[in-house]
């Protein structure tokens, strides 16, 4: 069963390879911009590295530089492909090209949409991530002289200050850790020892909070120090009072951020990769409508294109089976091949329900056969 | 004798037109630039409106604005007459246009000069204008409930924290103005009482300023109140203490700021001058070599090009003559008593020996 028949007239064929020609140069051009994206996305990602626990969100800027070099990639053998595509005496050399050509091609348009679904997907392990480590950061604030961790005091500082944010989820994370350096602390006074019995860890707790948290557009001076008490300070109830520190949190801060660049690039990628995907089509169309012309006196007859020759799911087993023969080397006939990959999936997806994380392989060995 | 001569041919006649068309049109793109340096100097200058006394200090960026504008039309012109130029028939419908247009061209970029030294001299007017006017805000700084000056408190804030520095010229700048407003102050409280009666004008004075003060890189949590009094902190000496806050004047830190944007933008300018000034000369010996063509009538020929006909000194002599006698043309010769039929002497020149034609025969 054919998929996607149609009718390409000499006129029209000439036509769609001027115009497959242009939109390919369009196409690199959009793989360009999506491996510039990636970079983008990955340098500010690392600019904020020190209050992530994990890297595994960099998979989405790695994704896309990928994809954007693959296209750029594609894009030019495409418009090569359709300059020579009227011309029968250069077409045949890319004969053998082609398949391989189609396969990687619908592989790497087929990333660049994961990549996109990746970029909405992450979000939670973004949050993760960024929970531990702003916990982390928090809690070494005062470390200011052990090696290895003496800027994260600075890291935090400028952090709150440049996204107006203040502690994890809110302001009063700062009151459960200690965030003044024993160093700094007078033992000998009386007020210092009982706020160090009053807990089990031995810890100065204090109801106050870095100057980095004081919000410049209030319109009375910080009050960053016994924030709870009222009576502390002249016309101040801290229930009602909203603009003297910032109220919202590092975490969700950040999070709206990259949630925002990312959206941002998501859009553009997904209108590269419609644009991709109509270059493929076209050249895909191109391509059959000259094969069925080759060879004959008259080129200028009318005929047919196509998309697919067979169904999908059969071009997908006739593309995928030479690449599962070339990962198990030894294996029978390309319908077996077939038939193992669907039992290692379904094993994987057994065995992926317990946690252990890296036997998914190794899983495989024992049960193949 | 002419000024710097060159010898054109036909060719190269022809290849210097082309040239100056293209360096014209990126001429035109250098208009553009100066006009949005003009524009960013501007936008910079605005930013900071509320820091900096009003002076002249806007003059150098709407000078920038007027002559990328007019650049960018002189060129454009520019551009068209040496298009046309490569034609000899084309060149003679702008021959009376290209004098004036290349004086005038001269003028501008003479302005154009003005522009970028006029960046390099507002030293003294910056710094005047932001001594004045960070004073000021730092007055102000306590008054967020009056209209007017509600924002004040976040710009300084905002700028202290920017550009890492403090008070006018240091932090004790902050020790000499009352920066609590007094809807904060607790006058039941004798501290408060005695602070206000501790100075004439009753002004709350204390050793402390506000937080946009503190520096980033300190190692110890910010100490921004009771500076100079060492037993308040545990393990503090003030006089040695050097991350706590900045240490930098605010004054100093936007002033570095600006003559650094002043610099860029007075080099780019001037270099942006040397290259009109080159295109002006090339248009120059573009016109003087077609209209030797002409003078000469073959429109194949050689032709010589020159910045001036004769030497510096007489063309000079030659132009105050012109505008001598300009003022002289509605004046009346009152040795013919003003009648212009009055047969008057002949004042042709018969080649170099002066020696008039003798008198044809009349026939008789």
């Amino acid at each position: 069963m054919v998929v996607g028949k149609m009718k390409l007239t000499f006129q029209k064929r000439v036509k769609l390879a001027q115009y497959l020609w242009m939109l390919s140069w369009f196409a690199t051009l959009g793989g360009a911009v999506t491996f510039t994206l990636g970079c983008f996305l990955k340098t500010e990602l690392r600019r904020r590295g020190e209050v992530m626990d994990n890297t595994d969100i960099h998979c989405v800027p790695n994704t896309l530089m990928i994809v954007g070099l693959a296209s750029m990639g594609i894009n030019y053998f495409a418009s090569r492909i359709c300059q020579d595509a009227l011309d029968p005496g250069r077409f045949p050399r890319w004969k053998t090209f082609l398949k391989p050509f189609f396969g990687c091609s619908v592989f790497f348009t087929t990333l660049m949409l994961i990549s996109v679904i990746l970029s909405y997907a992450m979000k939670g392990s973004l949050e993760t991530s960024l929970k531990i480590g702003l916990k982390n950061g928090i809690r070494f604030y005062k470390d200011t002289d052990t090696p290895g961790r003496c800027f994260q005091k600075q890291t935090i500082d400028r952090l709150q200050m440049e996204f107006q944010c203040c502690g994890n989820s809110n302001y009063k994370d700062w009151f459960e850790v200690q965030w003044i350096s024993n160093r700094y602390l007078d033992f000998s006074s009386k007020e210092v020892k009982d706020r160090i019995k009053s807990n089990v860890d031995g810890r100065y707790l204090i109801d106050g909070v870095p100057f980095s948290c004081c919000n410049p557009s209030s319109p009375r001076p910080c009050i960053q120090y016994r924030i709870t008490n009222n009576t502390a300070h002249y016309n101040y109830e801290h229930q009602t009072e909203e603009l003297n520190l910032f109220i919202r949190g590092c975490r969700e801060a950040l999070v709206y951020y990259y949630m925002g660049l990312m959206n941002t690039i998501g859009a553009v990628v997904l209108s590269v990769f419609l644009l991709q995907c109509s270059v493929l089509a076209s050249v895909r169309l191109l391509q059959t409508s000259m094969e069925a012309v080759a060879g004959q006196e008259n080129v200028e007859v009318d005929s047919e294109g196509y998309l697919l020759e067979k169904g999908v799911k059969e071009t997908f087993m006739e593309y995928v089976d030479p690449v599962l023969k070339l990962l198990w080397m030894n294996q029978p006939g390309p319908l077996q091949t077939t038939e193992h990959t669907v039992t290692w999936f379904l094993c994987f997806r057994l065995h992926s329900g317990t946690p252990r994380p890296h036997t998914g392989l190794k899983s495989i060995s024992i049960i193949k056969y | 004798m002419a000024v710097l001569p060159i010898k054109f041919t036909k060719t190269k006649r022809d290849k210097l037109a082309q040239v100056l068309w293209v360096l014209n049109w990126i001429s035109v793109v250098t208009g553009i630039i100066l006009f949005s340096l003009g524009i960013f100097l501007k936008v910079e200058i605005n930013k900071r409106q509320d820091l900096m006394a009003m002076s002249q200090l806007q003059s150098v960026p709407n000078m920038l604005i007027a002559v990328g504008l007019i650049a960018c039309v002189i060129n454009f012109l520019g551009g068209k007459i040496c298009y046309d130029c490569v034609d000899t028939n084309k060149f003679l419908r702008w021959k009376l246009v290209m004098l004036p247009y290349i004086i005038c061209t001269f003028f501008f970029t003479l302005s154009v000069l003005v522009g970028a030294l006029m960046c390099y001299s507002m030293h003294g007017q910056l710094e005047e204008a932001l001594t004045l006017g960070l004073r000021d805000a730092m007055r102000y700084y306590k008054d967020t409930d009056t209209p007017g000056r509600c924002f004040l408190k976040r710009t300084v804030d905002q700028l202290q924290i920017q550009f890492q520095c403090c008070g006018n010229e240091g932090y004790r700048d902050w020790f000499q103005i009352q920066w609590v407003s007094n809807r904060y102050l607790d006058m039941s409280q004798r501290e408060v009482v005695d602070r206000l009666r501790s100075n004439v004008e009753g002004k709350y004075l204390m050793d402390g300023v506000p937080f946009s003060c503190c520096n980033v890189n300190s190692p110890r949590p910010c100490i921004q109140y009771q500076i100079t009094n060492n037993s308040a902190h545990f393990n503090y000496d003030f006089h040695t203490e050097e991350l706590n806050l900045w240490m930098k004047g605010c004054r100093q830190a936007l002033r570095d700021y600006y003559t650094n944007i002043m610099h860029s933008v007075g080099l780019t300018v001037l270099i942006i001058w040397l290259f009109e000034l080159s295109v002006l000369t090339g248009v120059r010996y573009l016109q003087t070599s077609l209209e030797n063509v002409l003078r000469q009538g073959d429109p194949e020929c050689e032709s010589d090009g020159w910045l001036l006909e004769n030497s510096f000194v007489e063309t000079a002599r030659s132009n105050f003559n012109i505008i001598k006698h300009l003022g002289k043309f509605n004046q009346i010769n009152i040795s013919s008593n003003g009648d212009p039929n009055i047969d008057k002497p002949p004042t042709a020149h018969y080649g170099p020996d002066n020696v008039p034609p003798k008198p044809l025969p009349m026939a008789s």
